[in-house]
Order: C-alpha cells, then structure tokens, then sequence
C-alpha cells in the first residue's frame, strides 16, 4: 500500500467520510462501486418477486400498500444507480451487465414466490434482514451512499410493518390462512440465514477494513435472529431448523450452518428463477429501448 | 340501484380497472423514474375507486372491498378501454391520454352536481388528476410524431365510451384478481 | 439531464440537497421531483436546479491565518485574570 493510501485508510477507519470528487485507492474505489452497483440490482430485481402479487392482492389496503412498497424498491435503486454513476459507471452499463449475468443480486430475488404466505414473509422477514444491514450502511465511510441510505431506511419502516400486518391477519385468520405462513416460512429460512453472507471476520472482511460497511456478516445474522426469531416464535409459528436456539451464557444464536455452496451457487446466476427473472428485465428494457431514444433526442 | 349508485360504480369500475392496469408497468417501466411516477398514478386511481366505493358502499350496505372484489365480471360497469391489458407503453401512453380527457369532462360534471357529498369527492379526485393530466400532456407532447402512438390513439378512441361488461379481458383479470380472495370463504379477512 | 434536488423537510427549515434524478426536460424533472421526494408528504418544499446550472466552490484561501474577523482571534483568558487581579477581584483558584 503507498503512502497515500495508508493515510486514506488511517481517515476512514477514524470515521473520514469521502466525497465523489476525494481522491480514493483503486481498491476503495473498485469494492466501492462493486458493493453499490450490486445493491443497485438487488433493489431491482427485488421488485419481481413481488410484482406478480401486486395484481392478486385480496384487498384495496393490500393492493395499494404493495404496489407502494415495489414503488419504493424502483425507488430505491434509482437513488443507488446515480451514486454509481456519479462513481463512473452508467445506468445501461450497470443493466448490461446485470442482464449478461457479469454483476450479481441478492440470492433472496433469485427465489419463487408461491403463495400469499410469501408475500407477508418477505416484508416482513426478508425486509428485515435487508434493514439490519442497511442501517450498519448509515455508517460508510462514502458519504453519497450514506445520504441515501437514510432516505431507504425511513422508507423501509413501512415495509415492516405492512409485512408483520399482513402476517398477523393471517395468523388470525383460517387454519389454511396460518398455514400459508408456515409453509413459506419453512421455504424462505434457509435464503434468510444465508442472505447476509458466508461467516468472514470483521477484521479480514475488506468491506470493513474500508469501513465500507460497519458490520461484519455473522454479527448482521446475530442481530437478525435476536429481533425475529422471539416475533416467530410468539405466533406459534416454527423455524424449521431443529438446532436454532440462543446459548443463554454467550448470548449467541446457535444453529445449523447455512449451506455456503447454495449461497454461491444461487448468486452466481443459477437460482430457481434466475434465469426468467433476468430474460424479464431484458425484454422489458428491449421492448421500451425506443421510449428513451425518443425522450433523450429532443 | 339507485341512479348515483349505477353511476359511482360506473367511475369507481373505471378507477379501479385503469389503476390495475396502470399497477401493471410497477418495476418494468421505461426507465426508474417513470417507474417511480406512473406507480404514483396507478396507486391514486386505486385510492380514487375505493373513495368512491366506499360512497356507494353506504348506500348499498356492503363495503368497498366487496364492491370492488366480489361481483361477477359480467356486472362491472367500466369502459372497454381500461379493460384491455396494454404491455406496450405507446399504447398504455395512449390509453392515459384518452382517459384523462373524458374523465376531466365527467368530473367536471360531477363537481357542479346538486349532491353535495358527490361534488365534494369529484372536487378532492380532480385535485389529484390535474397532475394525472400534465403527466398525460407532457407524455402526449414527446410521442406525438411516433406513428405507433397515432395508431394507439386511433385504436383506443372508439373504446372510450364503449361499456359491454364482462369482456373475456376482463373476466381474465378479474380472475387473477380475485384469486387469492377466493381461495377462502366469503368474509375472510386478509 | 440531470438534475439536483434540494429538500425543505419543514417550514423554517434549510434546503438541503437530497439527491439527483434524470429527465429530458423541466417538466419531467418537477414530474419526477415530486415523487422521489415528495410522495410521503416528507418535504414541504422542494428546489429543482439543472446539474450544469450549479457552481462548485472548493477551495477556501487563506494563507495568512486571518484569525482577526473568527472567535478563535481573541483568546482572552489571560488577558482576563491579569484584569482581575489588578481589580482585587481574582476569583479564588486564581490566587
């Protein structure tokens, strides 16, 4: 590492924040826009999961709240893909390469959706998950990114409750309603122990030397289960993982390892619906090519 | 039925089946910030249907959900033209176009009515869709010398007034609607 | 084009920048504005300023510490307790 850029180190793991037009590292610079654009995706593709229960939402509460929460997902990676592209790489060169399967997205979006029961346990869980580790971004050493972040989180608190809502109706409701939401939550707990990543120290994730992110991944996962698996738990429901329980003297969840292979066989583009879902994105960028020809001619 | 109530179901029908429709281009639009915007669009018909549901709904003693979900295809009163199933945006641009046009004619008929609880709702819509309006001129301006959106409007035009009910495009929607709705007894709540 | 976006969260309150989206023209920025911004009732007022229009300023000179129009200009302390004492009126764990 040169001189400078052991000073720059020295200035984020302090609590420096960068500016788009700071000198950074090459190394900063690439993990940066890498972790950004990724997010970018995952906001994107995110929104297909759940599109298709936006047509089949059972009230007009429902159906305005989902379409909502999508809306704010496109949102959010509209405000992710402009700091990206502040950071020297465009909108169309990030879908090129998110439809070319060259960039990823969060193993979560490369799932089925099956039943209302996901609905509820994607808002409620997998938008959980995602704010635990949104927030510990609050923190990135980037400023650009950390601004917009707080605009995510302060849309995401709906999200959570929009999911715990629907959850709990339905809880309250029929034995095929209750079992809607055990059957996707037995289909959604391993992708939600592996979405916040393979157990790297802290202090040997890079991600956190840069101070990039604030969190390492195991104490994400930690911070997920102390806050849900007691809101599982207390509706009757059951975690379909016979090891999950919290050691009382360390204070640590305990449970079976996450399947690693699965993780990095899902991300890196073979997931259930990974294929169909990019194909998607790929058409209905195709089909609308000539709107935006047309809006950037005048 | 009364005559208000035919009609608040007749604008209400309309609201809700553009708003599905519109709900449709939710994360698939154009570009982000369309997408973003036309979801604002598709979110206030469906707010504007249940308004006016709900209206009709005191009268006729049930609730907004069950007018909007629960009759047959057949006995929805909108027009043909939000009925269809648009994936093109030329033509969905169109369709915006054309909806907007009559619906500020109708509503404008509606805020001098003698009922003052219709008036007063159709004052509150009409607040909303004067953005509804300048996003349809300013979408009508970019694509005016776009031959597949002069042929769009061609094509919607005679659907504007044009109200058969239970059309099979509509019956498909509301199909996939009501899908998970009916897949529990009558009064479940969701 | 791109244009930036400055929020006023509640009357009285600063502008301050909250981000950038791209329109073709000024109707579609306020269009666009409006909602990224604005949907939720979170702003009560909003700015919308075309990137290019907007002049950076970085770089602040002042090589000759002009510490004569700043607080940190006038460090009074001793100044203060030398006064005093030729006052009589030191506080004690001045003496």
């Amino acid at each position: 590492m040169t001189q400078r850029e052991q000073e720059f180190l020295e200035y984020v793991q302090s609590g420096g924040q960068v500016e788009t037009d700071d000198w950074m590292p090459d190394e900063y610079r690439a993990r940066l826009r890498k972790f950004i654009e990724m997010h970018g995706n995952s906001e994107l593709m995110g929104v297909l999961p759940e599109r298709e229960w936006i047509l089949r939402a059972p009230t007009l509460q429902r159906k305005l709240a989902l379409t909502a929460k999508v809306q704010d997902e496109v949102g959010h990676a509209q405000l992710i893909y402009r700091v990206v592209e502040d950071l020297g790489k465009s909108r169309e060169e990030c879908l090129d390469d998110l439809i070319s399967g060259v960039s990823k997205f969060h193993n979560v979006f490369h799932y089925p959706t099956k039943t209302w029961g996901d609905v509820g346990v994607i808002a409620w869980l997998v938008d959980a998950a995602a704010i635990i580790s949104q927030k510990a971004l609050l923190k990135c050493s980037y400023a650009p990114y950390a601004r917009i972040m707080k605009k995510i989180c302060w849309e995401e608190s709906f999200h959570i409750l929009h999911g715990r809502d629907v959850i709990l109706t339905l809880m309250l409701g029929t034995d095929d309603q209750r079992e809607l939401v055990q059957e996707a939550l037995n289909r959604w707990w391993g992708p939600l122990m592996q979405f916040h990543g393979n157990p790297i120290q802290a202090d040997e994730d890079p991600m956190v030397i840069w101070r990039i992110k604030s969190q390492g991944n195991d104490e994400a996962r930690q911070q997920f289960l102390d806050g849900y698996v007691p809101q599982i738990w207390e509706l009757g429901l059951t975690v379909p993982d016979p090891e999950l329980r919290k050691d009382e003297e360390s204070g640590r969840w305990l449970y079976t390892e996450p399947d690693w292979d699965e993780l990095k066989h899902v991300v890196t583009g073979h997931g259930p619906r990974t294929a169909d879902r990019l194909d998607l994105r790929r058409q209905a960028r195709e089909n609308s090519a000539w709107v935006r020809q047309v809006l950037l001619a005048a | 039925m009364s005559e208000r109530a035919q009609l608040l179901l007749e604008i209400a029908d309309d609201e809700l089946i553009l708003g599905w429709r519109d709900s449709e281009w939710t994360g698939i639009a154009p570009f982000l910030e369309e997408d973003v915007a036309f979801s604002s669009i598709a979110q206030n018909e469906i707010g504007h249907a249940r308004a006016l549901y709900e209206l009709a709904a005191r009268e006729l003693g049930t609730t907004a959900d069950e007018l909007a979900f629960d009759r047959k295809p057949e006995e929805y009163r909108c027009s043909a033209l939000v009925e269809l199933r648009l994936p093109e945006w030329e033509r969905t641009i169109a369709r915006h176009v054309l909806y907007e046009q009559a619906d500020a004619e109708r509503l404008g008929r509606l805020k001098a009515s003698d009922d003052a609880e219709l008036a007063g709702l159709a004052a509150k819509i009409d607040r909303e869709e004067v953005y509804h309006r300048l996003h349809a001129e300013m979408w009508a301006e970019r694509l005016q010398d776009e031959p597949r959106y002069q042929a769009a409007l061609e094509e919607l035009q005679p659907l504007v007034d044009r109200r058969n009910g239970g059309s099979p495009e509509l019956t498909a929607l509301w199909e996939e609607m009501t899908s998970v709705r009916r897949s529990q007894p009558a009064g479940t709540t969701w | 084009m791109i244009y930036e976006v400055f929020r006023q969260e509640r009357k009285g309150q600063a502008f301050q920048h909250a981000g950038s989206i791209e329109a073709p023209d000024e109707r579609f920025a306020e269009w666009y504005a409006r909602e990224q911004y604005g949907r939720r009732g979170e702003s009560t007022a909003l700015w919308v300023v075309r990137r290019d229009a907007i002049l950076p300023i970085e770089e602040f000179v002042d090589e000759l510490n002009r510490n004569y129009h700043r607080v940190d200009g006038y460090p009074l302390k001793e100044k203060l307790k030398e006064a005093r004492e030729r006052a009589g009126t030191a506080a004690p764990r001045d003496r």
